[in-house]
């Protein structure tokens, strides 16, 4: 069976420094995956050349089995390959309807009619509403994006990535800058995500890398450093030294 | 407000301006020459909006398109005699929405200062074969005597303006409903998304760029239209059309009027002109003082232009009358 998400030899430097180098990696369907690593460990770089906000020096990119290297981006998420922004990144003047409503246009193709009036476009309307049901943002579906707390900003960017109906989903650090009683609710949701979607997470938090993700990468200065299920990495020396040991103790 | 929460239909206000259109129509007669000028200048603020205030592309080249639409109608009359008006319409539309698309496609790859940069220089090569290319365009002298014959065959164009003031009426109205037919529509929610926040719209799978050139085609089309109704009602066409000047003349009335508010495009132009009319009587050496004194007041009092202005003043109206009410 062919893996949701792949990268063969991944290269990318900036002049002299290499920010990832020889990235091997595989996301499996319906995969829960962990994308740590410390500050500056090419993590970010990462996810935009997955996406194809950056290009790759050298090396390989495959959605679902088939490459997209060079496909731009509006191909890739054609294609099922959805995130969500470590800094929040939305239509922050638009009601809440409407950014996702802006997603679900996109991916059922309707966006580019130029005639009909949008608020006519029931089944988009209520495909976004339905949405934001499940995340629990129903009754905030009027309200301008910059009027809404943090935390129900972060649970936007979620459910415009949900708008998409990704079969691949990157969600970088979705609980940054969240206070500790809202980042709950954020995990909940991130629990209750369709089994079918493959999800790579990229977060900092451990206890939500660790409740969350059934398999880990650590990835430092560019290199994959290990890869297994969350009891090994726990375990394993190296991470410790790299990495947990700065949390840890 | 556009966009998918919006109600697309018309409010009662929409109707203002053309109402008052056709009241000035009867209470001017002495001035339609002016109110069709005005009335131009609205379609071509209009088409800036589109792109500007939606879209959230800027660009001080607009004139490119009108000032092409303006000579492929002065043209196709001086010569090569086609004067039906409507043929010289299609023809400068089909120039203008060619041209804009041929640029469109190159320089809508770059953003801010490069494109700006862009767009200006398209409209000063555009005025500078007009200048040269004398055997067409008539270089510094333009083209006199260009011929409109009478529209549908019946109204001839009068020597009061009267037909000439409806004729754009009528073209301007066209052009409102279908730009606001777009800012409603999905297409234009999507500009806003553009305008608001591009790197979202491209992770949400847009192909951003290809949506740019088309609505930069549709609003430089607009642009044509705009011009060509110029050559019409002027009779003449000359170099003033292309450059930065017209480029800046309908941008500073887009800014006065209030920019991405569908009917900023309208209030602007009234001001502009209408005070460029009173001014240039008054102060024939020294009206452009004026416009820059009313444009600094603008920019630097009431950001969102004239409409913003007044929507402000609404809602402390509001606020005010609703505390009073529950003051009691």
């Amino acid at each position: 069976m062919s893996s949701a998400l792949e990268t063969r030899k991944l290269c990318k430097s900036f002049g002299a420094l290499t920010v990832a180098d020889n990235i091997d990696f595989r996301l499996e369907p319906g995969a829960r995956h962990a994308l740590i690593g410390p500050n500056g460990a090419g993590k970010t770089t990462f996810v935009n050349m997955l996406m194809g906000a950056l290009a790759p020096s050298s090396g390989q990119i495959l959605l679902g089995g088939e490459e997209v290297t060079r496909a731009p981006q509006s191909a890739r998420v054609q294609r099922g390959l959805g995130r969500t922004f470590q800094i929040t990144t939305l239509f922050r003047s638009l009601p809440v309807l409407d950014n996702v409503a802006l997603a679900v246009a996109e991916r059922s193709g309707l966006a580019t009619r130029l005639w009909r009036p949008a608020s006519s476009h029931r089944e988009i309307i209520e495909e976004s509403q339905g949405l934001l049901a499940e995340l629990g943002l129903a009754g905030d579906a009027a309200a301008r994006v910059a009027d809404l707390p943090y935390g129900k900003q972060r649970l936007v960017e979620i459910a415009i990535a949900l708008g998409l109906r990704p079969r691949v989903l990157l969600l970088d650090e979705p609980a940054a800058g969240v206070p500790s009683t809202e980042s709950e609710r954020i995990l909940q949701v991130l629990d209750r995500l369709p089994a079918d979607i493959a999800i790579l997470i990229i977060e900092h938090d451990m206890d939500l890398v660790f409740r969350f993700a059934r398999r880990i990468t650590v990835l430092v200065q560019g290199t994959v450093l290990v890869e297994g299920p969350p009891e090994e990495i726990a375990r394993d020396p190296r991470v410790h030294q790299v990495y947990l040991g700065e949390q840890h103790g | 407000m556009s966009g998918y929460s919006a109600d697309p239909r018309i409010r009662w206000t929409e109707w203002l301006p053309w109402v008052a259109a056709i009241a000035f129509f009867f209470l001017f007669p002495g001035y339609l020459s002016l109110g069709a000028r005005i009335l131009i200048f609205i379609l071509f603020a209009l088409s800036l909006d589109l792109i500007l205030g939606y879209a959230g592309i800027i660009t001080l080249g607009h004139s490119a398109f009108f000032g092409l639409g303006a000579y492929t109608a002065g043209i196709l009359s001086t010569k090569l005699g086609i004067n039906d008006p409507f043929l010289q319409l299609g023809a400068a539309a089909a120039m203008a929405a060619a041209l804009g698309v041929a640029t469109g496609a190159v320089i809508l790859r770059t953003r801010a200062l490069t494109l700006l940069m862009l767009t200006l220089a398209i409209t000063a090569i555009l005025l500078e074969i007009a200048n040269k290319a004398t055997d067409l365009t008539g270089g510094a002298d333009g083209l006199s005597g260009v011929q409109v014959s009478p529209i549908l065959g019946l109204f001839r164009f009068d020597l009061y303006g009267k037909t000439a003031f409806f004729y754009c009426l009528v073209t301007l109205f066209l052009g409102w409903w279908v730009v606001r037919r777009i800012i409603y529509s999905p297409y234009g929610a999507m500009l806003t998304g553009i305008r608001e926040n591009t790197a979202r719209m491209h992770a949400i799978g847009a192909p951003v760029y290809w949506r740019l050139v088309l609505i930069y085609t549709i609003s430089a089309t607009m642009a044509g239209i705009a011009g060509a109704l110029l050559t019409q009602v002027n009779q003449f066409v000359g170099l003033n059309v292309l450059g930065l000047e017209p480029s800046g003349d309908v941008l500073v009335m887009l800014i006065l009027g209030g920019v991405g508010r569908l009917y900023g495009a309208f209030v602007g132009p009234v001001v502009y002109l209408i005070a460029q009319d009173y001014l240039a009587k008054q102060y024939p050496e020294y009206w452009y003082f004026g416009i820059g004194l009313l444009l600094i007041v603008v920019v630097l009092f009431a950001r969102g232009g004239i409409l913003g202005l007044t929507d402000k003043c609404l809602l402390l109206w509001k606020r005010e009358s609703s505390a009073k009410a529950s003051a009691r």
